[in-house]
């Protein structure tokens, strides 16, 4: 059994595994498939400060080897989760992190400013990425003045461990990674979805209400995979890398990569265990090629 | 989550497939209208799991049955399953049809298409729960009417198709039943046109109705949030909230 421990900044984690956020709701949604204190750490629904009904349905589009959803951050609002959910997730033995989103630089101070005071919440995400909604979101991940400016605020404010994730659908995503570092991110997480779009030509309609949405699932992954390796290059901080890991062998790619930790988001869709499996695969993987810990194969990439 | 082994894959007409489905363990307990998330292997193109209702459980010979209409990749490689073949299954998902409160309530249970699939097992429920069931199923012809005489181990039957061709012509909601006598309790699946047309019905006539809708969804247990339905709560899911829900929850426009 090889040392699964790694440490993202402060935050340390029993094993690399997380959870995507939006994925997994609350962590609760999934206590009748697995035991939720085996996983490293569970980043809970996108919160905003106040609550949002999201976008009409239809929302979701399978795609080959993924799907498009539209969500757009339904949720009910910080003070819901601070005063109904945490009190159910506080006392799970894993770390429990929760994605802010907003529309503007003081909706995302806020929330995170309501969320330093939990105990049990060791780190929060801040979503500048999310492609679904229309104001905020996705539009303060896509240049390096707005993604500084909220990162700014928020690390003003925000007092525990900071993990800031990153949009995709930029030019160059090394710049913006540079940029958040630069106004004290602790970590950064990528990718988010990828913005795309279905359309049903019987009908010639847009599949979706939104009519672009976001994509995941192992269709984005080549993608995430390079963009994760390109980042790792660039900061110092540590990577979370995530997009369309479907099993342990996805995962140590990411690691190999240069990521610190990772996150399973749309595998939980088609297989509610598949944390469980990556985990025991990373260690098998471990004890197979004679590591000590999973810590050496992160960036052990050899080109 | 757990695999089941294909017991056999009854042909019932060129749309729609019977699974029988069985187990080392037992069966758990299903209620009527719940639902399961089909993993689908083999086909390169499907890539989520598909949202299936419990067509019928026989407890006694361990069978679960699927009902299948073969509309794209996913389901037509379903279709193709042979006995013996594995099939993962999250399940039993979502909520359940409400028997009625009153003990001599007139139950009509209204399908359309596959949509007919969970009042099977409805209707098997409510019998044994001591009600008089009645189905009134709809097809375009003849030949998409199913399974008519496992319906009729139940209730009584009656049937449309658009052509004539079986029981009266037209849709379900033009049937004579629905003139006499007066039915208590409604319970609907299948196109959404049918089931507001039904659930039009039962408001008129001030009766209580249940509709089990089939929005596209992802996770199946409330984690992704794709399958939401509209209701005087706001967004909800489709897989945890329902997918049974009362007409007076939904903002249809009837």
């Amino acid at each position: 059994m090889a040392n699964l421990n790694i440490n993202i900044g402060k935050l340390q984690l029993k094993n690399p595994v997380m959870t995507a956020s939006g994925t997994f709701g609350y962590g609760s949604e999934y206590s009748d498939f697995l035991d939720l204190s085996r996983i490293g750490g569970i980043i809970v629904k996108g919160t905003t400060i106040r609550a949002r009904q999201g976008n009409p349905y239809p929302r979701m589009a399978e795609t080959y080897s993924g799907m498009l959803n539209a969500v757009g951050l339904q949720n009910k609002g910080v003070d819901y989760f601070i005063n109904h959910i945490y009190p159910t997730v506080k006392d799970i033995d894993t770390n429990i992190i929760v994605n802010v989103s907003g529309s503007t630089v003081e909706e995302y101070v806020e929330t995170a400013e309501r969320l330093n005071s939990l105990e049990k919440i060791p780190a929060i995400e801040l979503n500048i990425s999310c492609p679904n909604v229309k104001e905020g979101g996705m539009a303060f991940g896509t240049n390096c003045v707005s993604a500084a400016q909220v990162v700014k605020a928020v690390r003003r404010v925000y007092k525990n461990e900071l993990i800031v994730k990153l949009s995709p659908n930029v030019t160059d995503i090394s710049e913006i990674a540079l940029a958040v570092e630069a106004e004290g991110a602790d970590s950064v997480s990528l990718i988010n979805t990828l913005l795309g779009m279905a359309i049903n030509s019987e009908k010639r309609v847009p599949v979706l209400s939104t009519i672009t949405g976001g994509l995941s699932g192992p269709a984005v992954k080549p993608i995430a995979l390079r963009m994760v390796w390109q980042v790792a290059q660039a900061v110092k901080i540590p990577v979370i890398g995530l997009g369309g890991i479907m099993n342990a062998a996805d995962a140590i790619e990411f690691m190999l990569a240069g990521a610190t930790a990772i996150q399973i988001g749309t595998a939980n869709f088609i297989d509610p265990t598949v944390t469980i499996k990556v985990i025991d695969g990373i260690n098998e993987y471990l004890d197979r090629h004679n590591f000590e810990s999973v810590n050496d194969i992160i960036g052990a990439l050899e080109i | 989550m757990l695999d089941l082994i294909i017991k056999e894959n009854r042909i019932l007409s060129s749309q729609y497939h019977l699974l029988i489905l069985t187990s080392n363990d037992k069966i758990p307990e299903i209620l009527p209208g719940q639902f399961a998330e089909v993993r689908v292997d083999g086909s390169p193109t499907t890539f989520l799991r598909r949202p299936i209702s419990i067509h019928y459980v026989d407890y006694e010979t361990n069978e679960l049955w699927l009902l299948i209409q073969i509309k794209g990749d996913g389901t037509k490689r379903l279709a193709t399953m042979t006995a013996g073949e594995s099939l993962n299954l999250l399940f039993p998902l979502g909520n359940n049809f409400n028997e009625p409160l009153n003990e001599n309530a007139n139950v009509l249970l209204v399908g359309g298409g596959c949509g007919v699939a969970p009042l099977l097992y409805l209707g098997s429920y409510l019998k044994k729960k001591g009600f008089q069931v009645n189905f009134l199923l709809g097809a375009r012809t003849k030949a998409d009417l199913i399974e008519l005489c496992e319906y009729e181990r139940f209730g009584n039957v009656y049937t449309t198709t658009e052509d004539g061709s079986h029981g009266e012509r037209g849709f379900v909601t033009q049937h004579s039943v629905l003139n006499t006598p007066a039915f208590d309790n409604f319970y609907t699946c299948g196109p959404t046109p049918m089931m507001k047309a039904v659930a039009g019905h039962a408001f008129k006539t001030k009766a209580n109705c249940e509709v089990s809708l089939e929005n596209t969804m992802a996770c199946g247990i409330g984690a992704c949030l794709c399958c939401v339905t509209d209701t005087t709560e706001g967004h909800v899911c489709v897989c945890t909230e329902g997918p049974v829900f009362n007409i007076t929850k939904l903002k249809w426009q009837i």
